[in-house]
């Protein structure tokens, strides 16, 4: 993984020589570190659960996984207010948790149950809350872009002060939308965070053997979009940026984007053998940079023990059992459901 | 209470699979994500991950073992202060508990493929209940517009009427509209309601289901449909489905209009028409009306309709005069034919500038002593059924009048439909007259042979009248 830059660095084109300069992070008080690791925890139990109850035939059809990429989705939402939406594509399972939608809904939709979000009608790339201002969940890749950026037009139209921010792949971001997005974007200076989660892989196909352009922040160069790359593995740096890039955008300047150098741990669906990369390498990162485990490496430097952070997890993998036995139990939606809800 | 570990389901069709490996041993320290064994199915190798921390207490499937079907318990995970012992526990009755509660993936499609279920257990799909025209009060004044200024009308009085409504497209700002529909709407709304667009259908067609999914109610202006092919994807998938796919959380107001079909001598890319593409869509609603006042009342039921609508117009019809009721607020129904000339001898059924040719064929036909009933379809989804198979019913003969390609067209469901309703009343096969099966030439003749004429329509009814 590269070295975070700086986005004033980035025209030098000598950091790759000179020793990675880190980019200061500010420090977490103990209670948002906390609360990172309770909802990156929440999201890799989950997850972990997900993939079992896939594997045992609950859950059908598609399932990507998000284990490893949660400092992203956790610290981005720490950066928002009430009121702020989020969109994104079909690797959702993450971003709907960190916007404290229930554990519950989302497994019962995995599992196709009346309890899910969207009834069982959706699945796992379709749920919504509009409750917790989740604008879904998408399942073509890129269309998410266009659907945020008509987000953010609806919050300059009613001049709320909202912001919206757009979530999208390094394979997303090379979709025809995007750039259209983007230019409508700037030009009508819409609050919309651009948050490229660049996990390096687009399904087997690797950022070097896609994109002609692979550092994502300068996407927006020729839209005049400010974009920087973050550490997208350490949950404080990726707050760091959102707070800046939603400041930005709620202040009225436009749009901005934010490249998140992040990595997925598993395949890009289930199943996937994921043979385009090593095991070494997908090792190598979860040993040496684990978003999870950086956080609890510092609480545990704070002064908690590893049976405080037990408890956590325990408490943790309580709600997610919970929400495994009710999406198991839950009955599937009724026959009558085939004919609802297709018009208003 | 140790954990088992199952042989996973890695795609939605895998039944079983072989045991090639074990990458730890019984005894192992595991955390999740370790991957503790490889299976082969007849895709590729995968391997298997560790859900759960522990220690890895009994291999129950040693490597090597072929065809291990899903959901067969393969080791257990002890947990802290758990031995192998417990293991052994776990692993005999609790397996047989286990796979009988979690339904085997692959055993249940074919278990519903064995015995299929009666087809009357399926719910009845839900009958659509259309709203009569409104009263015009007798006495009412008729004004002679053209359609170009009904549709400005009826955009300008919704937009009065409802801050939420907006119009964005190319030129329909400044320019006042490609095809000038847009006239005057930013003078009296100004630029944060009439929008000029970079010339981008995919992105603001995205743009404005976004904002529509925030309960903004977006005009979207096509300045041909013929562009919205770049957008059809943001029509169909994001503005129809979503509604659905969020168990009905999240609907999509929105209309999205503009000339379809066939203009004149701007060939194939530039004449295509679009209302059977639209009409198949659940979670649309399709508009192509033909008269003024239609155009009008039709237009403000669209903006005003909860649903994504595809309002369908025709460049050739934009010049066109005809009377507005004038109301305060003269609303068409969705949803409902009209019946346009009526006849007892055979039913005409178009839409659009179809109509035209079907009402000039109609006078054609009267001539020869034929009375045709014409039905001006005016929405294409829903389809008003009840009106066309009662004009069948009263004629038994019919012919379907379209401008688009005659496979899957509309004029194709509308056979299909009176096939299953009003087979017993037919007195002929219904006919089809339509485009014809090429893309459309740009040379006058050529285009003039490749469009519907009125001589086939009049052909096509004497032909069902047997005349």
């Amino acid at each position: 993984m590269a070295a975070p830059k700086k986005s004033a660095a980035k025209e030098t084109g000598q950091d790759k020589e000179s020793a990675p300069s880190k980019p200061r992070i500010p420090d977490f008080s103990k209670e948002q570190e906390l609360h990172a690791l309770r909802d990156m925890l929440l999201i890799r139990r989950f997850e972990e659960k997900a993939g079992q109850l896939y594997g045992m035939g609950a859950i059908g059809g598609f399932c990507h996984l998000y284990i490893g990429q949660e400092a992203v989705v956790v610290g981005m939402q720490m950066a928002l207010r009430e009121g702020d939406q989020v969109i994104t594509g079909y690797r959702d399972h993450g971003h709907m948790l960190a916007c404290e939608m229930d554990a519950k809904g989302v497994m019962a939709e995995l599992t196709g149950r009346r309890g899910g979000y969207s009834k069982g009608k959706g699945g796992s790339m379709h749920m919504f809350s509009m409750e917790k201002h989740f604008y879904g969940g998408h399942g073509i890749v890129g269309a998410q872009v266009s659907l945020g950026t008509g987000i953010a037009f609806a919050n300059r139209y009613r001049g709320n002060g909202n912001v919206c921010l757009a979530y999208f792949g390094d394979g997303a971001s090379n979709q025809g939308q995007v750039y259209e997005s983007f230019n409508m974007a700037e030009l009508w200076k819409l609050p919309v965070v651009y948050v490229i989660e660049n996990n390096r892989y687009a399904m087997g196909t690797s950022v070097t053997r896609s994109s002609a352009q692979t550092d994502f922040s300068k996407r927006g160069v020729s839209f005049n979009i400010p974009g920087e790359q973050v550490d997208g593995m350490d949950v404080r740096a990726v707050k760091a940026a959102g707070d800046k890039a939603v400041a930005h955008c709620r202040a009225g300047n436009g749009p901005y984007i934010l490249e998140m150098q992040t990595y997925r741990y598993r395949g890009h669906s289930m199943s996937d053998p994921a043979k385009y990369r090593t095991r070494e390498e997908v090792d190598k990162i979860r040993n040496d940079q684990d978003p999870i485990e950086q956080v609890r490496q510092r609480l545990l430097g704070l002064g908690m023990t590893e049976d405080d952070l037990k408890k956590i997890d325990a408490e943790v993998r309580k709600i997610v059992n919970e929400s495994a036995d009710f999406a198991q139990n839950d009955p599937e939606p009724d026959p009558a459901e085939l004919y609802t809800d297709v018009y208003r | 209470m140790p954990t088992q570990v199952l042989m996973p389901a890695l795609s939605p069709t895998m039944e079983k699979g072989n045991l090639s490996k074990w990458l730890k041993k019984e005894g192992d320290k595991v955390k999740s994500g370790d991957v503790i064994a490889e299976i082969e199915t007849d895709k590729a190798t995968m391997e298997v991950e560790a859900a759960d921390e522990g220690t890895l207490g009994k291999i129950l499937i040693p490597e090597g073992t072929n065809d291990v079907a899903v959901n067969t318990p393969i080791a257990t995970i002890l947990g802290d202060g758990e031995s192998a012992s417990d293991a052994d526990k776990a692993s005999e009755p609790a397996a047989q508990n286990k796979s009988a509660q979690s339904a085997p993936p692959a055993s249940a499609p074919e278990a519903a493929e064995a015995k299929p279920a009666p087809a009357k257990d399926a719910p009845e799909a839900p009958a659509v209940s259309v709203a009569a025209d409104p009263e015009i009060p007798a006495g009412t004044e008729m004004v002679t517009v053209t359609i170009r200024e009904a549709l400005r009308d009826a955009m300008a009085e919704e937009m009065r009427r409802d801050p939420d409504v907006f119009v964005m497209g190319e030129e329909v700002a400044e320019y006042q509209g490609a095809y000038k529909v847009t006239q005057g709407l930013l003078q009296e709304f100004g630029a944060s309601r009439v929008i000029d667009t970079p010339i981008t259908e995919h992105g603001f067609a995205g743009v404005g289901v976004g904002a529509a999914m925030t309960g903004l109610k977006p005009i979207v202006e096509f300045m041909t449909f013929n562009f919205a092919m770049q957008a059809i994807d943001q029509i169909i998938n994001s503005a129809a489905k979503t509604l659905y796919m969020s168990g009905g959380q999240l609907g999509c107001s929105i209309v999205f209009r503009g000339p379809n079909g066939a203009a004149s001598r701007v060939a194939a890319q530039h004449s295509q028409d679009y209302s059977a593409w639209y009409s198949q869509i659940p979670g649309l609603k399709v508009v192509a009306p033909s008269t003024a006042a239609d155009y009008k009342g039709l237009l403000k039921a669209a903006i005003r309709d909860p649903n994504p609508v595809i309002f369908l117009e025709h460049e050739m019809m934009y010049g066109q005069s005809g009377e507005v009721p004038k109301l305060d607020d003269y609303v068409v129904p969705i949803g409902k034919a009209r019946v346009a000339r009526e006849g007892k001898d055979v039913t005409l059924i178009s839409w659009s500038h179809g109509m035209t040719y079907a009402l000039k064929a109609a006078e054609e036909l009267a001539k020869d002593g034929i009375d045709a009933e014409v039905i001006d379809l005016r929405t294409l989804r829903p389809l008003d059924t009840e009106t066309i198979v009662a004009s069948v019913k009263k004629t038994g003969r019919a012919v379907a009048v379209e401008e688009g390609w005659q496979q899957n067209g509309v004029g194709a469901e509308l056979a299909a439909r009176i096939m299953e309703h009003a087979f017993d009343y037919l007195d002929a096969p219904v006919k089809r007259v339509s485009g014809k099966d090429v893309p459309m030439p740009y040379a006058a003749n050529l285009e003039k042979l490749a469009l519907p004429s009125v001589a086939e329509v009049v052909e096509a009814a004497k032909a069902v009248c047997y005349r």
